[in-house]
């Protein structure tokens, strides 16, 4: 492992040709760029029929929109008779919004520990490992579900307060910004206590990436300059841990996402106006008898977040053979 | 002791003790481990606790508002009856008494129910799905994994990596359903769902384990890879051991060691993840306490089911730990 994991290899051009030359990767990539597009771009051009509830309840897709001529639904409609293709494309902007901003928020968090943990070494390091441990071992997603039904409510007063002092000083933009942040501080509460929790594997990857790079002579020159350690952690460390954070990164994501449709789907998560891919399923798991089956609206939220989980995984897999130095030795 | 990153054994590294002197030091170490480990849990125990009733009891709104006939007298007899009608604190140090004591309290919805009633008569049924889900899972894993290392990009190797990327990204709650109308509804070969016989278990225990057989398997696949590249075994065959088991049993033994170190985070997953699956094949276990005793602001009975299953888990932790030890001779769990 010694001679594998050397700096050199992360550092090493090529890892990205490597990232090129896998077409299962690629394809991935492209099939994640394509879904973010339509998700946020197509939804502001669909019929305004479509957007709201509707008498059109429980249609199949391909059914024709009674309220308007030449409109069909798609993807069928639900028991509110809101078109679930239209759904799909919030839900998916929800979703993956989600998944994007909770991820980030674990790398930053995960990140800090990780190098911090690593760079100290010693008792701190034992420590803030054990700690590590034992929060491994704990049920993360129940406290997040407490989390979430105990912290929400105050999450929406103080935007409101916000809202309010902005409003009393003229502050318009400010004042819109916190009616939208209201609306969506379900959302809000959700990524944040998820993000929150999900740093554990990037926090014990970055350590072991740093205890290596910390013997490296250019981390000994450094501190022979003279160099603080928050200024070697920042100029010398951190560049060296983009890859691999990334990689993580990208495998982070779809565990946001799926922590979030638990939560959803077991109806602690988003509530109803909104949608996300979770509380799809929710209401399409509802739906399933034999008698009668409403399979679209199980199937299509169903292959839509499988596909993206895989292509997520896949593209986070091919990121890993590309640049962590350990399974490129492979 | 840094156990989770060097999976090479290091030959020389096991001191040679003199056999007799020792034991009394290895024994006092193994008592010193036990303390630590009882420390370490009881202050688990108190912030998970800690956390669950004062977040509990800091959301709006108390468990007996949303009574129909609750007058304001009944409302505040029922909250005295409780020990909810103080300051947080004088609440939160009644619940530590209690707690001190193995007292679990009453469930403030379902009134005449003690907390450890409910919670004896649901959790078996979770802990039974979970226990068979986990079995699946780790035999399950590392029997794929180590077939994947072996046949190392042969189409066995190939399908199983790509069925187990499937089943990572694929959530319980799309194969739950899937399952249900392909085994259950087309086929009719097992019952939809329910709880009870043994027909009943498997598809739900099927469902829960499958994303972690995927987990384990990759995991396997990877440390055996690593094992088998290694040094020891390069000079086991040089110096001429021709039998493949003997050389199989020589590597697994090293290889598992990742999967044991899974094993923890295993069985926290499965206990969380049983909730969806509860609800997807109707089953009547533990995740509905959670989920509902969230909703109904039942205090007692969620800070009961959070302090089982933390202390469920600390104990499996600390047999998965001393399993370690045992399976990996460098450690001495104490260390």
């Amino acid at each position: 492992m010694a001679e594998v994991a050397s700096p050199t290899a992360l550092a090493q051009p090529g890892g990205w040709a490597i990232l090129r030359r896998s077409r299962v990767s690629m394809l991935a990539l492209w099939f994640l760029v394509g879904l973010i597009i339509i998700a946020v771009l197509v939804p502001p051009f669909l019929p305004e029929e479509l957007k709201y509830t509707s008498k059109d309840s429980l249609l199949p897709p391909g059914a024709a929109c009674t309220a308007r001529q030449g409109i069909i639904y798609l993807c069928g409609t639900d028991l509110n008779g809101h078109d679930l293709f239209y759904r799909l494309l919030t839900g998916a902007q929800v979703s993956l919004g989600v998944g994007l901003v909770g991820a980030l928020l674990s790398l930053f968090v995960g990140t800090l520990y990780g190098m911090i943990s690593g760079f100290a070494g010693g008792r701190v390091d034992a420590f803030m490992m054990r700690v590590l441990d034992v929060l491994y071992s704990v049920p993360r997603i129940l406290f997040i579900m407490i989390f979430i039904a105990a912290l929400g409510p105050y999450l929406t007063d103080g935007l409101d307060v916000a809202r309010l002092w902005a409003q009393a000083h003229g502050w318009t933009t400010l004042e819109d910004l916190m009616i939208t942040a209201i609306r969506y501080s379900r959302i809000i509460i959700m990524v944040i206590c998820l993000g929150l929790v999900e740093w554990l594997t990037m926090a014990r990857i970055v350590r072991g990436q740093v205890l290596v790079l910390r013997e490296m002579t250019f981390v000994t020159a450094a501190r022979a300059m003279g160099q603080s350690s928050p200024a070697i952690l920042r100029l010398h460390l951190l560049p060296n841990l983009a890859t691999v954070v990334l990689t993580y990164l990208t495998l982070t994501i779809p565990a946001v996402i799926l922590d979030e449709s638990f939560l959803s789907f077991l109806g602690l998560g988003i509530d109803d106006p909104a949608a996300s891919w979770g509380s799809l399923l929710k209401d399409g798991a509802q739906v399933i008898n034999p008698l009668d089956s409403k399979w679209w609206l199980l199937f299509f939220p169903a292959t839509l977040m499988s596909i993206t989980l895989l292509a997520l995984n896949f593209l986070g897999d091919g990121l890993r053979d590309a640049f962590d130095p350990r399974s490129r030795s492979r | 002791m840094d156990r989770r990153r060097s999976l090479e054994p290091l030959q020389n590294s096991k001191p040679e003790l003199e056999p007799g002197s020792n034991l009394r030091h290895h024994a006092g170490c193994m008592l010193g481990f036990f303390i630590r480990r009882l420390l370490s849990a009881i202050v688990v125990l108190w912030l998970a606790a800690s956390i669950t009733f004062v977040l509990m009891r800091s959301i709006r709104g108390g468990p007996f508002t949303s009574e129909k006939a609750g007058s304001e007298k009944a409302i505040a007899a029922k909250m005295e009856r409780f020990h909810l009608d103080g300051s947080l604190w004088e609440q939160y140090s009644a619940y530590m008494r209690a707690l001190a004591t193995f007292d679990l309290g009453d469930s403030t919805k379902y009134l005449d129910w003690r907390v450890s009633e409910l919670l004896a008569q649901k959790m078996p049924t979770s802990l039974t799905l979970g226990m068979v889900a986990f079995i699946i899972a780790s035999i399950g894993g590392v029997l794929l994994g180590a077939m994947s290392a072996l046949w190392r990009d042969t189409w066995v190797d190939r399908t199983a990596m790509i069925g187990a990327l499937v089943a990572i990204s694929v959530p319980t709650f799309v194969t739950g359903p899937l399952l249900i109308a392909l085994v259950a509804l087309w086929l009719g070969w097992l019952p939809v769902g329910g709880w009870g016989t043994t027909r009943q278990l498997v598809l739900p225990s099927l469902c829960l384990a499958a994303p972690y057989v995927a987990y384990v398997a990759r995991l396997m696949r990877n440390s055996l890879l690593d094992v088998l590249a290694s040094d020891f075994l390069r000079t086991a065959k040089a110096k001429g051991l021709r039998d493949g088991q003997a050389l199989m049993r020589h590597a697994m033994k090293v290889a598992i060691l990742p999967v044991v170190t899974f094993l923890g985070p295993l069985a926290a997953h499965l206990l969380t993840g049983s909730m969806v699956v509860e609800s997807v094949f109707n089953i009547s276990g533990a995740g509905s306490i959670f989920v509902n005793s969230i909703q109904n602001h039942d205090v007692f009975l969620l800070g009961g089911a959070v302090i089982v299953y933390c202390v469920l888990l600390q104990l499996f932790n600390l047999v998965v730990d001393v399993l370690y030890g045992v399976l990996d001779k460098r450690i001495r769990v104490y260390g």
